[in-house]
């Protein structure tokens, strides 16, 4: 009996080879295939191991920082200040991934400079440390921001014209960060389709600009070399702009005026002839210049940025497509949809002499030693238009601010620049999309600015937004 | 040196391991040292230094490595037992006691000859099958009765129930082998073995079967079957047999497919462990197999070392499932990575080995039975567990011999070794004799 018995093992043998074998495929062989499994939340947990880095904001009040939730796991903790910021911030939590900055500046939050660093920090049995991440925000004016939007929804946004850095950014409604963890408050939020709470209105919302968007189409104008500031152009009410009649704000009537005056005065008659004459192509250049029909180069999820432009049934249209009524997207109609962050940068290109930085929420990434990884550096993004046309434009918005619908953005001793915007949502009803861009001082801007509200009866941009620009800018100038 | 001697020395390394890991175990987990880890590797050579002395005293001649190579096995789960609990850790040093006991129990009672249970192989068969149908009086655990709740003692008969078994088969085949060899007829090209003699034999796979329709213990029926075609494998020398009893029992496993759901359900999981519907189900889905894999693809090569596998958060239920008895291999592959796992496969093999050559160097057709049956049940326990986890083969419950975490289990497989330590005193006596 004894060559049977041996004939069993040699079987065993080969069974137990096939366990060693099919060992490896899964635990070497095939192992990073399984890794990246979408079911497979280890990588996740993973990196809830790492003590990640602290978020705080510009005056160093901390915003974001880790617990320890467990032996080995750490949690991620808001303070009352990141409130205040919860779309900025964004998440890391386990149960939802990640989101904002938190998503953004994951590799430095995670401390993921290099593999030499994690190896060398396993050898010497060091656990894993993010880097700290110091932002451009700044708590008092994004406090004086959102409490002047009050329970209304919008979105305000204040750039440093200079630097592109972002030093406000609010959207209302908000939340609370910490609470997105608990059981099911994330899934409510997310379904709670009238107040989109976890949507950052300030980048993710396409709203109609109205006359906001006279500020490209003056630059189109000016900067090509085919209007100055004192073109006269016929401003009576109404013509028929592709074969629609267009009418003034009220049907009010203006004879041939100065493109200065139609600015300030936001004569819709006059931009959308002068968008018509300036055609399809100077139009689509102009605002691709200036960023349009593509995500803002910020340090921000590309998921919750959408680019600026005309939008037919949810999908961006080229520019320059000529199913467009170029027109009115001259006086900021038509279908076309825009983000306050868009607008913001708008008003800072002009108060840039022109040229357009790259939007920053990121100021510098140190490490827990307090020595400064990584500065991130101010970035131009493209000259927009010339700083004679960008001067020219300064001195019509200024106008704006000073006698035409944008007085109530006026400071005390410090000249602004800026244009109001109101988007007629539902005329029947008054329902109105009120905006507000601009900056100030007038002579070395520090600040741009761009506030709008949701669907508001009744909202001008000079009656409802500009205020909320006023205080902000006060705050900022400070 | 004599044979008792060597097992002794093999105990050291069965020592060192277990003060080892229980050491590396409690530095990750309180970043210092205490002399408890030493208390456990004390109390373990002390309960193996008992064990050895009771076999030096009545089986001299046994083989020296058996013992020393379950004590790592043994030693070994107790760590990774102490890593994923301690109180279950603490339970299974308590039922390894028992299990002495009753490795000294079975030695000392069968000492004079073993051989006595050929003569009540009918009333231990009736035990076994007694034992396998008293879980039905129980409660299902995903769709299979596999234990019977004895106050808080949860008792797995089938563990016990495939030492009688095989004793039942060893015996019977040794005594009717010859006959079924002579009287085999060829029909069809395929040998059949005659047919008055099959009736047995035919029970053995009828309760096999039983297994399956009623206690829905898919893992032990697939032990229990391939033991005895193994054993009929051994008696007979005859391949055409087993062929025939694979044929049986897969016309019989395909037509249980056909009407079980839960078996149903076993294969979908094996097939497509990564589909969003089987891995969302909530009983009988893929969850578990899937995990698993996401657990042993952490472990690498080198594994991520003693404490470090993810197995759970907070208090939310486990990412994977039953770590400390189905998916125990998981977690060794985890931690001590796929070097570890081999490692571990590597000791059983050589287990395998020594329990083979027993069965080799014996004698009498019912000590070389005995001694095949239960290595090869021991084995393809191994395999079945072993093959599910890493989902070679669906996924069936059943432990892995030593180290899951189980009473029943530690008990049965201690009777298992003093067995085959009494065949091999004999059968070692015997071949230095002659």
């Amino acid at each position: 009996m004894n060559a049977p018995i041996l004939k069993l093992f040699v079987l065993v043998l080969v069974l137990f080879a096939a366990l060693i074998a099919m060992t490896s495929y899964n635990s070497v062989i095939n192992a990073k295939a399984y890794r990246d499994n979408a079911l497979n939340a280890r990588p996740q947990i993973e990196q809830q191991r790492v003590h990640r880095g602290v978020i705080r904001a510009r005056d160093n009040s901390l915003l974001a920082h880790s617990v320890k939730a467990s032996d080995t796991l750490y949690r991620r903790r808001y303070t009352p200040e990141a409130q205040l910021f919860a779309h900025v911030i964004g998440y890391d939590f386990l149960r939802i991934a990640r989101a904002g900055l938190e998503r953004s500046r994951n590799d430095a939050l995670a401390g993921q400079r290099n593999e030499l660093r994690s190896i060398v920090d396993e050898l010497r049995g060091q656990r894993q440390e993010g880097d700290n991440v110091i932002t451009n925000l700044d708590p008092r004016a994004q406090k004086i921001a959102r409490d002047a939007l009050g329970d209304r929804k919008g979105a305000v946004v204040a750039i440093e014209p200079s630097t592109g850095k972002v030093r406000v950014m609010v959207s209302t409604p908000g939340y609370n960060i910490n609470s997105l963890n608990d059981n099911g408050v994330y899934a409510k939020l997310s379904q709670d389709g009238e107040n989109s709470p976890l949507l950052n209105r300030a980048t993710q919302a396409g709203y109609v600009p109205g006359s906001t968007m006279k500020v490209v189409t003056a630059t189109a104008a000016l900067d090509s070399g085919e209007f100055q500031p004192d073109s006269r152009v016929s401003g009576k009410s109404p013509i028929t702009i592709s074969g629609t009649p267009l009418s003034n704000f009220s049907g009010e009537q203006f004879g041939d005026i100065t493109l200065t005056d139609a600015l300030t005065h936001s004569v819709n008659t006059v931009w959308a002839q002068v968008a018509e004459k300036l055609g399809h192509g100077t139009m689509a250049e102009y605002m691709k210049r200036y960023g349009f029909g593509k995500d803002p180069p910020m340090d921000y999820p590309d998921a919750q940025m959408l680019p600026s432009g005309v939008y037919v049934n949810g999908k961006l249209l080229g520019p320059s497509s000529d199913k467009v009524d170029i027109g009115r997207v001259g006086i900021g109609q038509e279908r076309l949809r825009v983000t306050p962050l868009q607008m913001a940068t708008v008003a800072a290109t002009v108060a840039n002499d022109g040229v357009r930085m790259k939007p920053q929420l990121t100021s510098r990434i140190v490490d827990n030693d307090g020595r400064t990884v990584q500065n991130i550096e101010p970035e131009e993004a493209e000259r927009v238009m010339s700083a004679q046309t960008a001067e020219q434009l300064t001195q019509m918005m200024s106008n704006v601010v000073k006698e035409g619908t944008g007085t109530a953005a006026a400071l005390d001793g410090i000249e602004v620049a800026g244009k109001t915007g109101t988007a007629e949502l539902d005329i029947a009803r008054h329902i109105d999309q009120p905006w507000f861009i601009g900056f100030a001082p007038r002579a070395a801007p520090k600040i741009a600015v761009a506030v709008t509200l949701e669907r508001i009866v009744g909202g001008q941009g000079g009656v409802v937004a500009a205020p909320i620009a006023k205080q902000v800018m006060q705050e900022l100038l400070k | 040196m004599n044979a008792r001697n060597r097992e002794l020395f093999g105990l050291i390394p069965a020592t060192l391991l277990v003060t080892a890991g229980f050491t590396a175990v409690f530095i990750q987990r309180h970043d210092l040292l205490s002399n408890l880890s030493l208390t456990f590797g004390a109390l373990f050579l002390a309960l193996c230094l008992a064990a050895h002395l009771v076999v030096r005293m009545t089986l001299p001649d046994a083989d020296p490595y058996m013992f020393p190579l379950v004590a790592v096995l043994a030693c070994f789960g107790l760590v990774m037992l102490y890593r994923l609990d301690e109180d279950l850790a603490r339970e299974q040093a308590q039922w390894f006691v028992v299990g002495l006991l009753a490795f000294a129990g079975t030695i000392v009672a069968l000492r004079r000859d073993y051989r006595v249970l050929e003569r009540y192989r009918y009333s231990i068969a009736l035990l076994g099958i007694v034992l396998l149908l008293l879980p039905r009086l129980g409660h299902p655990v995903n769709g299979a009765y596999l234990s019977l709740d004895i106050g808080p003692i949860a008792f797995q008969p089938a563990e016990f129930a495939k030492i009688a078994i095989v004793i039942f088969l060893a015996s019977y085949l040794s005594s009717t082998r010859q006959v079924l060899v002579v009287g085999a007829r060829r029909f069809a090209g395929i040998t059949f073995p005659p047919l008055k003699h099959l009736g047995p034999l035919l029970a053995v796979w009828g309760t096999a079967m039983v297994l399956l329709f009623v206690i829905q213990d898919l893992g032990s029926s697939l032990m229990f079957f391939g033991g005895f075609l193994a054993l009929v494998y051994v008696a007979t020398n005859r391949i055409s047999f087993v062929i025939i009893g694979v044929g049986l029992f897969a016309v019989g496993a395909r037509l249980l497919y056909a009407i079980r759901p839960t078996i149903q359900d076993r294969v979908d999981a094996w097939l497509h462990p990564f589909d969003h519907h089987l891995y969302n189900q909530a009983v009988g889905g893929s969850f578990q197999i899937a995990q698993s894999i996401f657990s042993q693809a952490d472990g690498g090569l080198f594994g991520q070392g003693f404490g470090q596998a993810v197995i759970k958060l907070g208090d939310s239920p486990p990412i994977l499932p039953a770590a400390h008895t189905d998916f125990i291999y998981a977690v060794i592959t985890d931690e001590l990575g796929l070097l570890g796992a081999a490692a571990m496969l590597l000791v059983y093999l050589l287990f395998v080995e020594r329990g083979f050559k027993t069965a080799m160097l014996a004698t009498d057709s019912f000590s070389k039975l005995l001694a095949t049956g239960l290595t090869a049940v021991l084995a393809l326990q191994v395999f079945v567990i072993v093959g599910g986890v890493t989902k070679l083969i669906p996924l069936t419950g059943v432990t892995l011999p030593f180290i899951s975490y189980g009473g029943s289990s530690i008990v049965a497989n201690f009777i298992l070794l003093a067995l085959l330590l009494l065949v091999s005193d004999r059968a070692r006596r015997e071949a230095e004799v002659r």
